[in-house]
């Protein structure tokens, strides 16, 4: 059954970028290349894009303040 | 190999048996995926020029959201094309060696780690789950005038404006309570269903393309064959949670469950 707030993915539809970038700049095996850009220097990225990882409170925190408070 | 003054950027991944990948996605810059075996593991990797991908440009080109758009989607299509075929362990974005040498040596040494990995994500998918907070569509102008009556009458204009603003914040304050309870009941719920689950920071409404802030951002590492199951769980979360909103992605290749150190999710 899908209610009007059941949105999957197609496969082949195009996938949001946001979600794509959350998994290859996070996600993935870090190794250390010849160029390791991959570690510290992605996470530069992260910061200087600040629109992509403008950090509001969500369950994530949420979890986390009631475990300070259990 | 990789050319004169060029790169070799590494995908991901997969077992000895892929030989026969040769068609399928571009591959980031253009080029054709192309395979290095070792250690009875297969690197897909393509070869990259050293203007747009060496250092300082690559260091460069990472802040340009257009060029790290079509780098980001070129990596994935590459993975998606090789999951199709069989387990892939995804490498984080950027990954990059100078020649062959450089990812030979990096099978060989890492070998028991990679096969730990594929035997991790294989014939397993990972999904996505967000939640966002809404407010559920009844009389929502009903419970307004229930907290002003409480409060007794309204003297004037001001107070009965800031007495209208109070309800406000208070009926947005339960919505979110809701949605995260919400978001709670519907992430451990998922997690029944799955190998291992992962948190990301919630993304940020303007990007996410969504008006509502979203309280849940999590990854799933599924099973194929519940698969199924899984996705029929999150229809019926839906239908069940008034005061979020859920969007499913994937299946995806399992990115978010190859790192190292991030361990299972919370539980």
């Amino acid at each position: 059954m899908t209610g009007p707030g059941y949105d999957p993915v197609i496969q082949g539809e195009r996938i949001a970028l946001v979600d794509l970038l959350d998994r290859v700049l996070a996600g993935g095996v870090v190794i250390v290349g010849d160029i390791t850009l991959s570690i510290a220097e992605v996470d530069l990225v992260r910061v200087s894009l600040r629109a992509l990882v403008t950090s509001i409170s969500g369950l994530m925190e949420a979890m986390d303040d009631s475990q300070e408070y259990s | 190999m990789a050319a004169e003054g060029g790169w070799v950027w590494m995908y991901g991944v997969a077992d000895d048996d892929l030989e026969t990948f040769a068609d399928g996605a571009a591959g980031v810059g253009g080029a054709p995926p192309r395979t290095i075996t070792a250690a009875g593991l297969t690197a897909i990797v393509g070869d990259v020029g050293d203007r747009e991908y060496g250092e300082a440009a690559l260091r460069r080109n990472l802040e340009d959201l257009d060029w790290l758009a079509q780098t980001a989607r070129a990596h994935h299509a590459v993975l998606e094309a090789v999951a199709e075929r069989g387990p892939v362990v995804p490498m984080r974005l950027a990954t990059l060696f100078s020649s062959d040498a450089g990812v030979t040596g990096t099978l060989q040494e890492r070998a028991d780690d990679f096969r730990e990995a594929l035997s991790l994500v294989s014939a397993r998918n990972e999904w996505g789950v967000k939640a966002y907070a809404v407010k559920p569509a009844d009389p929502a102008g009903e419970s307004g005038h229930e907290v002003a009556g409480r409060e007794g009458p309204a003297t004037g204009p001001g107070a009965a404006y800031l007495q209208r603003r109070r309800a406000q914040l208070t009926a947005s304050k339960d919505v979110r309570r809701e949605a995260l309870a919400s978001a709670r009941t519907v992430y451990a719920e998922l997690s029944g269903f799955a190998v291992s689950s992962r948190f990301y920071p919630p993304q940020a409404p303007d990007l996410a393309g969504q008006q509502t802030p979203m309280v849940l951002n999590a990854a799933y590492l599924v099973a194929d064959e519940r698969a199924g199951e899984f996705t029929a769980a999150m229809a019926d979360l839906t239908a069940r949670h008034r005061f979020v909103q859920l969007t499913l992605t994937g299946p995806w290749p399992a990115y978010s469950f190859v790192s190292e150190g991030d361990g299972p999710g919370p539980r």
